[in-house]
């Protein structure tokens, strides 16, 4: 273990820079706060991440964003393991009937102020689950979702442009 | 007379299911079956329905075959009594399609947790009020007992499903499993789906094996309608099957090692994972390569300048790996942690048919590249590693060790493939004779895979249905916690690696 510690000591960083704004994930986000809430959060989101049915494709992605390369929590933002210490859910899937009562109950355990971010195309219509007896069709037919991140699973670049987009909405 | 080829000889073929046999049976050959089963004659691949008929998945030897029992009074002889790996199974097609396990022990639910406003939703479809249904967990009696409920909504990133633990102290005495949060209906969007919307809801069934699901999928729909895929978009299949297995196994034992709060392997695994990733990203367009794999052949191809990556990627992992691996080794204080945690049983993961490396690292040598063998593994060369320990350890070293063949596997690949077409054109020319069967046995990343579909004779899917290796590990997990501590468990789910997804369909 002291050879590897030693040698990480002369290596690189293999962190990346971070994805440049997105514009439209700024605008869609429309939710401003109050100067004293600013405060108390600063540029610092803690995260809860939800899978409301997705195929796990999202929550490997979401995963990623642990990683070296893309290091999270180097932008204040960091994933909490209860949702009564969050300020973000993160919800992915179609949103499957079985799992309705579980992402009401995660959001009402979460404290005002919060946001939702939608991640996945399932998450935004059902996509390719949508029509089904066993799927609602999309996280804002339970909760009230801010932010959509599209993609099959979207990347951890796309993920972090979203993720930074509400940050920076959020101290602005 | 191997028990396989009696069976077979019992019933009646049916003429258009390939590769190999179906057979209608009655009820009296159906029991023979059981019997077998429940012998150890043959090891069950896979219990499912169509709404008509329940089809049991077979396999003896090098043997497959299916037996189908019509139902027409909705109800079937219980295979769950005999041998309780098919009971879940059997839960699932009760709830789904509402035939009924005739003599089963467990009459609960399974995938119905009473939200949907239909029950029996692929059978009789009875509109039904959605309400809430108390579900009676097992019972666990004694003094000083108590129980730790967990989930469906987990502590980290992952799937959601719901363990009830029963403890004394800190040990556990017993975990039951509830799981069916994730259930999607996949099996019933796939009825009469065409045959390209099909094959994308097979790539999220799982996805984390969404080039193994897109493969099992993908050789059931060829052997159905006897197609024959170009060379080199066979060779293309199995390099993307190996980066999948690759990238998986880095972050599985990255992860097991972080839950025994060993960080530094983490980080490193997750570099490997990402660099892989990166690399498939490259060569075929997709992280995760979804949708790269399609009936008739693949999606992409790969360039020249792909081969450099894939080549860059194998001599970086080489580089680099050994050395984590003797970490691992050599970190006294993660071994004290994955040594003899969570032994399963040899026989255990004889009698449930363990696949991958669950069913390897106790014991069971069993691999679908190997038996029943598919291109292009035949004519590649690899290993396939095997431990009797059963513990979270021996779940590692069989993760190890295979990733080793598969590097081995991607440098052969890369030696052989040839020029040449990847896809099979003209594949939805003219109207099919008559509606084909076709089934499929694939080796993902976490075991093996049963695909099996109908064809309807307009080229749509009639209905399918897809067993994901977790079917038959979920069962276990229950098993090799009991005795261990609460703090443990985390552990062993990692060194499992079950899917929720694709278990819940």
């Amino acid at each position: 273990m002291r050879k590897l510690l030693f040698k990480s000591l002369f290596q690189r960083p293999l962190t990346e820079a971070p994805p440049a704004e997105n514009e439209r994930m700024l605008s869609e986000l429309t939710r401003t706060l109050d100067r004293a809430a600013r405060r108390r959060l600063g540029r610092s989101l803690s995260i809860r991440a939800v899978d409301a049915g997705s195929c796990n494709g999202c929550e490997l992605e979401i995963h990623a964003l642990n990683n070296v390369f893309y290091d999270l929590e180097r932008f204040g933002l960091r994933f909490v393991a209860s949702p009564r210490h969050a300020d973000v859910l993160l919800v992915t899937g179609p949103v499957t009937h079985n799992m309705r009562e579980a992402l009401g109950r995660t959001y009402q355990a979460t404290p005002d102020p919060k946001w939702v971010v939608a991640v996945g195309d399932c998450a935004l219509d059902g996509g390719l689950f949508a029509g089904g007896y066993a799927c609602l069709g999309g996280v804002s037919k339970v909760v009230p979702v801010d932010l959509h991140i599209r993609g099959c699973p979207p990347s951890p670049t796309a993920l972090l442009q979203g993720l930074i987009a509400l940050v920076e909405k959020i101290s602005r | 007379m191997p028990f396989i080829s009696a069976l077979t000889k019992r019933g009646r073929l049916i003429e258009s299911h390939r590769p190999w046999p179906r057979v209608t049976v009655d009820a009296e050959i159906w029991r023979m079956a059981i019997a077998g089963v429940a012998a150890g004659e043959a090891t069950l691949l896979g219990l499912w329905s169509d709404g008509e008929t329940v089809h049991m998945g077979l396999m003896g030897g090098a043997e497959i075959l299916v037996i189908s029992l019509p139902a027409p009074e909705r109800r079937f002889p219980s295979l769950g009594l005999a041998h309780p790996p098919a009971l879940r199974l059997e839960r699932a097609i009760r709830d789904l399609y509402g035939l009924e396990p005739e003599g089963s022990p467990d009459a609960r639910p399974w995938l119905d947790h009473g939200r949907w406003d239909v029950a029996q939703p692929l059978g009789a479809r009875r509109s039904v009020p959605p309400d809430r249904v108390a579900y009676d967990f097992l019972k666990a009696e004694g003094a000083e007992l108590h129980q730790i409920p967990v989930g469906p909504v987990h502590a980290g990133i992952i799937e959601p499903g719901h363990f009830r633990f029963t403890a004394n102290g800190e040990t556990i005495v017993r975990l039951e499993e509830r799981l069916g949060y994730v259930h999607k209906g996949i099996e019933g969007l796939m009825r009469n789906a065409p045959l390209e919307r099909a094959a994308k809801l097979a790539a999220r069934v799982s996805g984390d094996s969404t080039v193994a699901y897109g493969i099992a999928f993908a050789q059931a729909v060829e052997a159905a309608r006897a197609l024959k895929v170009p060379q080199r978009a066979v060779l293309l299949r199995a390099l993307m099957a190996e980066f999948e297995r690759l990238a998986n196994h880095f972050g599985d034992i990255g992860a097991i090692c972080n839950d025994a709060s060993f960080s530094l392997m983490y980080a490193h695994c997750g570099a490997l994972r990402e660099s892989v990733l990166r690399a498939a990203e490259t060569c075929f367009g997709h992280r995760l390569m979804m949708d790269c794999v399609v009936p008739g052949g693949t999606t992409a191809d790969l360039a020249d300048k792909g081969v450099g990556t894939v080549r860059e990627l194998i001599d970086r992992v080489h580089k680099t790996f050994p050395e984590f691996v003797e970490l691992y080794d050599n970190t006294a204080s993660l071994q004290d942690r994955t040594v003899t945690t969570g032994i399963l049983k040899p026989e255990l993961a004889r009698l449930y048919g363990a696949g991958g490396y669950i069913g390897r690292a106790s014991g069971r040598s069993f691999d679908a590249r190997r038996t029943p063998g598919y291109a292009p593994y035949g004519e590649l060369d690899f290993d396939v590693p095997l431990r009797e320990e059963g513990d979270v350890d021996a779940r590692v070293w069989i993760r190890i060790r295979e990733i080793e063949q598969s590097l081995g596997l991607i440098e052969q690949i890369i030696e052989k493939l040839p020029q040449g077409p990847v896809r099979i054109e003209a594949l939805d020319a003219g109207p099919l004779k008559e509606a084909r069967e076709g089934l499929a046995l694939v080796e993902g990343f976490r075991g093996d895979i049963l695909a099996w579909v109908r064809m309807g004779s307009d080229r749509t899917i009639a209905c399918a249905h897809l067993r994901d290796p977790s079917w038959f590990q979920w069962p276990l997990l229950e098993a090799a916690i009991e005795g261990n501590i609460v703090a443990d468990f985390p552990l062993c789910n990692k060194s499992f690696n079950c899917s929720y997804a694709g278990h819940d369909l």
